[in-house]
């Protein structure tokens, strides 16, 4: 049995009592206290009903990537503002706000292996400006599928995104058509793509990248959609039904090929990249 | 039917028809004043839709007389084959497409279709596809790479319908299919934004060697409207939002995501889609006839190089 799976019994109500704050979360989906570090060795996913918890993508490239095998390459891409956009707030100041959190423009690109296949892993990440796809991302992308590419190894994507960046306005569209034609270049070589899906992806990226695996994968309850929930309930002038445009959805409707667990994510990636490409050492 | 901006257009309109009809019941002769009060028409046209601002431009491109697809297919090709449905699920006439003739060759036309009135609407969805519309494009696309002939793609959406079905049969899978087989498309492909080009909806029959813009169509990632909504809390802040998004003709033909601009009859093309039609046919003749003459390794490597080089970053 691998030890994610080992048996872990749900805490006990003493156990709660006089718990700081910094060392629990509760989770979104069954309300139960959750120590921190041991949500953490469960990759943030609740033992007791298994909801998928949002992690960054510095946790994806942990989860995915052999240990110590993943180096980022264009890490010091930064988002421009090609219109001079100003709405309630300046486009630099929003850049200048999201950078001084820390994080990455939005997605962290690399090389590493996966079960001992060298591949090329992008990971977006939701936290800066609502993983919004702009510039930055779609040229980081693009240039992480060349990489691929030139070195003939398999691409993976791992999306979590509100959509566009509307604040570089059709720059922002047009990067779902460049990194559209980045994979058909990638199919055309034979070469595997890999696109799993995590909570929230929308918008453009799902009409891009996110769609076009040879293989979707997403993690459990995960929303994908093309419009938001909300504006489609605008449209149509009714509630949406349960469950509409989650990842068990998808499936049911032949949009993702697996729902997937996140702590059985990599094992499932590659078995798949070796039935695709990889091979079999035994 | 005029736009609010027209006020003063349509005001020297009604004092020519007064005089005529005047001069028509009394017999006085008036063709003195009407010549004058005609060219002081023509250049007030000719100034107001040199100055439009960019939430002027959004109600042109929008025009309820503006020429659609169909209008202009009529006028620009001979020999219109429609051709209907996805094969899969049914045909969705919020994309119209089919063979036709430009100039002695034969081509295949994709294109969004709005309704001219409520009930062609409804049967065309104000122009919204559904996932079976990008689906049907796509297969006629292919249809024409079988036959080694050109595409034309005519964008004219308010976007993609944001609907039930719209999500169950995977909407954002077709647009994405399409972006990444058009790009992989071994024959010319020229698009033409007509009207309004809104967001993945539009680039859906979008990825193409060219993208040619009419005077006065628009093309954006988001609706002024909806992007006010979100970045100004109120669709009221349109006109702010349609000036910052830079997507009039112009702008985006000076920042090289449109390579050419088609230029539109004074006062727009809807007063005139005979003019404006002659106008589109000559430039895409001319576009077409320049990407034949490429190898389709070329087509393919300038397509690629074209979509690959466009954004803006800082590299520090």
């Amino acid at each position: 049995m691998a030890w994610f799976r080992k048996d872990k019994k749900p805490l006990k109500a003493e156990d709660r009592r006089d718990v700081p704050t910094d060392v629990f979360d509760k989770c979104k989906g069954c309300g139960e206290i959750l120590y921190r570090e041991r949500l953490a060795q469960n990759l943030n996913v609740c033992p007791t009903c298994g909801y998928h918890l949002r992690i960054g993508a510095h946790a994806y490239i942990s989860i995915l990537m052999d240990a110590g095998s993943f180096e980022e390459f264009d890490a010091d891409l930064r988002a421009a503002d090609p219109l001079g956009f100003s709405d309630l707030k300046d486009y630099p100041t929003r850049i200048a706000a999201a950078e001084a959190k820390g994080k990455n423009e939005g997605l962290l690109s690399g090389t590493g292996t996966l079960e001992g296949i060298d591949v090329v892993l992008a990971v977006m990440d939701f936290d800066f400006i609502g993983g919004s796809m702009g510039s930055v991302v779609g040229e980081k992308i693009a240039r992480a599928g060349l990489v691929a590419l030139k070195k003939k190894i398999p691409f993976m994507i791992v999306s979590a995104s509100g959509g566009a960046r509307m604040q570089e306005g059709i720059y922002s569209l047009m990067q779902m058509a460049k990194t559209s034609t980045v994979l058909a270049r990638i199919h055309d070589e034979g070469l595997p793509f890999i696109s799993i899906l995590t909570h929230p992806t929308t918008g453009g990226v799902t009409a891009s990248y996110a769609m076009l695996g040879d293989v979707n994968l997403a993690e459990p309850g995960a929303l994908i959609g093309f419009a938001g929930p909300r504006v489609i309930e605008e449209t149509i002038k009714q509630e949406l039904p349960q469950g509409f445009q989650r990842a068990e959805f998808l499936q049911e409707h032949g949009m993702v090929d697996r729902v997937v667990d996140r702590r059985e994510l990599k094992a499932m990636v590659g078995t798949i990249l070796r039935h695709q490409f990889a091979g079999w050492s035994d | 039917m005029h736009l609010d901006f027209e006020r003063d257009i349509v005001e020297i309109q009604e004092q020519i028809d007064k005089l005529l009809d005047l001069a028509d019941r009394r017999g006085i002769d008036v063709s003195d004043e009407v010549t004058v009060l005609r060219s002081k028409l023509q250049d007030l046209k000719e100034k107001t839709y040199a100055n439009l601002t960019p939430m002027e431009q959004v109600q042109v491109a929008r025009h309820s007389q503006r020429p659609y697809t169909l209008d202009y297919v009529a006028r620009v090709f001979t020999d219109w084959v429609e051709l209907h449905g996805d094969r899969g699920y049914r045909d969705d006439e919020a994309i119209v497409g089919g063979w036709a003739r430009l100039g002695g060759r034969s081509v295949m036309i994709i294109g969004q279709q709005k309704g001219r009135d409520m009930k062609e609407n409804l049967r065309r969805n104000f122009g919204m596809p559904h996932p079976e519309g990008y689906r049907k494009a796509l297969r006629l696309m292919q249809q024409a790479e079988k036959f080694g002939r050109p595409v034309i793609s005519f964008i004219d959406t308010p976007g993609a319908y944001p609907g039930l079905g719209s999500e169950e049969r995977g909407i954002g899978e077709a647009i994405a299919f399409n972006l990444r087989e058009m790009s992989r498309l071994k024959v010319p492909i020229v698009s033409v934004v007509i009207g309004e080009g809104m967001s993945g909806g539009a680039l859906g029959i979008g990825v193409t060697d060219r993208i040619l813009m009419l005077e006065h169509s628009i093309y954006s990632v988001i609706s002024p409207e909806g992007c006010a909504a979100i970045l100004w809390r109120s669709a009221e802040h349109k006109e702010k939002a349609a000036n910052a998004l830079k997507l009039t003709a112009k702008d985006l033909h000076a920042i090289g995501i449109c390579d050419e601009i088609v230029p539109e009859p004074r006062g727009g093309a809807h007063e005139d889609w005979d003019a404006a039609a002659d106008v589109l046919q000559e430039a895409l003749d001319r576009t077409v006839s320049e990407l034949e003459k490429l190898t389709v390794k070329k087509l393919l490597a300038q397509r690629w190089a074209k979509y690959e080089a466009i954004g803006a970053w800082r590299d520090s």
